[in-house]
């Protein structure tokens, strides 16, 4: 005999247990929050500094003053404008070498051994700084010095640092492509390099595309590489950042980070086509 | 004749590219580990600096574990990596689940701010971050030091906890529905049927995840010279990690002698890793072909 009431709230306490109890969905609830805290809000700080100034009283107001600080110094454009010389070279740089290496890995007829691959990608479990070290300290026992040659031997240190990032998304689009095809171009009269213009290359694009997306942002925005090799003579947009950290230039830094974020959107717009390789490469590795 | 000459001739060809092939592969890789290697002879001798031979000795290795500030580096390195990729791992694989049971907007919102750390240039995020936690000194805690290991910690758990989620995403969208189903069925609470036979379904995507949290952790230096504080065995100074160490050592001079001992004791680890990995593939590649044989 039960009241009508208090069947009531036994439907509504019923209800209740059914939301609060568990549900699989509910898990990444931590997970969202973690990133929207310490990912999205950070970048939302940066981009509230990058367009304020900051009073001696420790109050921000709203002012271009880092956006006209940073165009209205040439030093600064300059090393803007350098970086992203040092970037599409070093990727062009990495892609020259890297692309024929990761062929020959991926061609049965040359290599049939999973353990040359495991080979390079094995320097980028040695810890970078003390890689980097090593190639400085190497570079100056055979006289060349960074203080010399800043542009040199930076790019040699960054060449040997991103070449294992650039094999690795190549070698994976390598071992897929599709050997019938480049067979039939050969069978059909084609000659090497056409086979190779017209087989090989177009279905190797993801993987040229993500390796690019490997090295380029990084070598941009490196910091210890540039600063080793070169003595501190060649500054990078990753040192000018990071100068600006050592400095507490919090406004100009994050302007300098905005615009880093404004090159990565407008990249990754440019490659968007092909944004499912990226992800998965880096999570390849194991 | 003309056949047989035919097929030599193409014999010839098949041998030689092989050769070129391989040489090329060679000459890369030993271009690529020439520094290390260097490294590594000069580390069985006392000089100062490598190219100049002093004779054979072991010295350089007992100095190394004399020294107390490569050792305190290597342990907070240790602890760093250790740490943050065990709550990564378990952040990561929680939000993959909870992503993967999601309604499809919500997935998609999950996914796309997870690509976000991964896109993004990591001396952005560390200056992000940084502006962040000076942002809060300032106006939340009065101007008393915020930076510490927990910031570290944020920071290092921050670039690897996407790539947890993306090694795990793969396994669950492998995995056979129908197991969580019937152990639900067969009386398993949701909890005990989500460790019985989800977790154990997606562990390979677990595991490397970790094992990438890991090398993540142990390679980085901007985020970790961003947000640092005092803690851990570096006690009242700045956490100093093998990272920062050499890079504030470097950039007074050489690689100091002793850590070309270390160089030598990191690459054997990582040479034993990488055989175990290799190792561990070709068992599972087996396995792999007798299971499909049976069938």
């Amino acid at each position: 005999m039960k009241s009508p009431k208090s069947r009531k709230s036994q439907h509504f306490f019923g209800n209740l247990k059914r939301i609060v109890s568990f549900k699989r969905k509910y898990l990444s609830i931590p997970y969202f929050i973690f990133l929207l805290l310490f990912v999205l809000v950070p970048i939302l700080i940066i981009l509230v500094y990058a367009f304020t100034g900051t009073d001696d009283a420790g109050n921000l107001y709203f002012s271009f003053d880092s956006f006209v600080n940073f165009f209205s110094s040439p030093t600064k454009v300059n090393v803007l404008v350098v970086s992203l010389f040092i970037g599409v070279l070093n990727t062009i740089i990495c892609l020259l070498i890297g692309y024929p290496i990761a062929y020959l890995l991926a061609d049965k007829k040359v290599n049939k051994n999973y353990v040359m691959v495991i080979l390079f990608i094995m320097p980028m479990w040695i810890n970078f700084v003390l890689r980097t070290g090593a190639t400085r300290d190497l570079l100056n026992m055979w006289g060349l010095k960074g203080g010399e040659y800043p542009y040199l031997s930076t790019m040699i240190g960054m060449v040997y640092n991103y070449l294992p990032f650039t094999i690795l998304p190549l070698y994976t689009t390598m071992i897929k492509l599709d050997k019938a095809q480049i067979e039939a171009s050969r069978d059909l009269g084609c000659n090497p390099v056409q086979t190779f213009t017209k087989a090989i290359l177009p279905q190797s694009v993801p993987g040229i595309i993500s390796a690019a997306e490997m090295v380029f942002m990084p070598t941009m925005s490196s910091y210890v590489i540039s600063d080793t090799l070169s003595e501190g003579k060649l500054t990078l947009f990753g040192n000018s950042i990071a100068n600006s950290f050592y400095n507490s230039l919090w406004n100009d830094g994050s302007f300098m980070a905005f615009i880093m974020l404004v090159l990565i959107f407008v990249t990754m717009a440019l490659t968007s086509r092909f944004g499912k390789e990226k992800e998965e490469r880096k999570v390849g590795l194991w | 004749m003309v056949t047989t000459a035919a097929a030599r001739r193409i014999k010839r060809r098949a041998v030689a590219y092989k050769t070129f092939g391989q040489c090329a592969i060679w000459l890369v890789l030993l271009l690529m580990y020439l520094p290390i290697l260097v490294l590594i002879a000069f580390s069985f001798t006392e000089a100062t600096n490598i190219g100049t031979w002093t004779g054979f000795s072991w010295n350089l290795y007992s100095r190394l574990f004399q020294s107390q500030e490569i050792l305190v580096a290597l342990g907070n390195t240790l602890l760093i990596a250790v740490i943050s990729a065990t709550l990564s791992t378990i952040l990561g694989t929680c939000g993959a689940i909870g992503a993967f049971y999601s309604k499809k907007r919500a997935r998609s919102v999950i996914e796309k701010v997870t690509q976000i750390p991964v896109v993004n240039a990591e001396i952005v995020i560390a200056l992000s971050l940084t502006v962040m936690f000076v942002f809060l000194q300032t106006y939340l805690f009065g101007g008393a030091n915020v930076f510490s290991f927990w910031t570290l910690l944020v920071g290092h758990i921050i670039l690897q906890v996407p790539f947890v989620y993306l090694s795990v995403k793969p396994k669950l969208q492998q995995m056979d529905p129908a197991l969580y189903e019937a152990a639900l069925d067969l009386g398993c609470t949701p909890n005990q049927a989500l460790f019985k036979t989800t977790i154990p379904e997606i562990m390979p995507g677990i595991a490397s995840g970790f094992l990438l949290s890991i090398t993540l952790s142990l390679d980085d230096f901007i985020v970790t010279a961003f947000t640092r504080g005092a803690g851990l065995l570096s006690g009242e100074k700045n956490i100093e990690t093998l990272s920062t160490l050499v890079q504030a050592k470097i950039k007074k001079g050489p690689i100091p002698p002793e850590m070309r001992a270390l160089t030598t004791i990191i690459f054997l680890v990582v040479l034993v890793g990488a055989i175990l990995v290799t190792v561990y593939r070709n068992v599972k590649a087996k396995q792999g072909k007798k299971r499909v044989g049976r069938y």
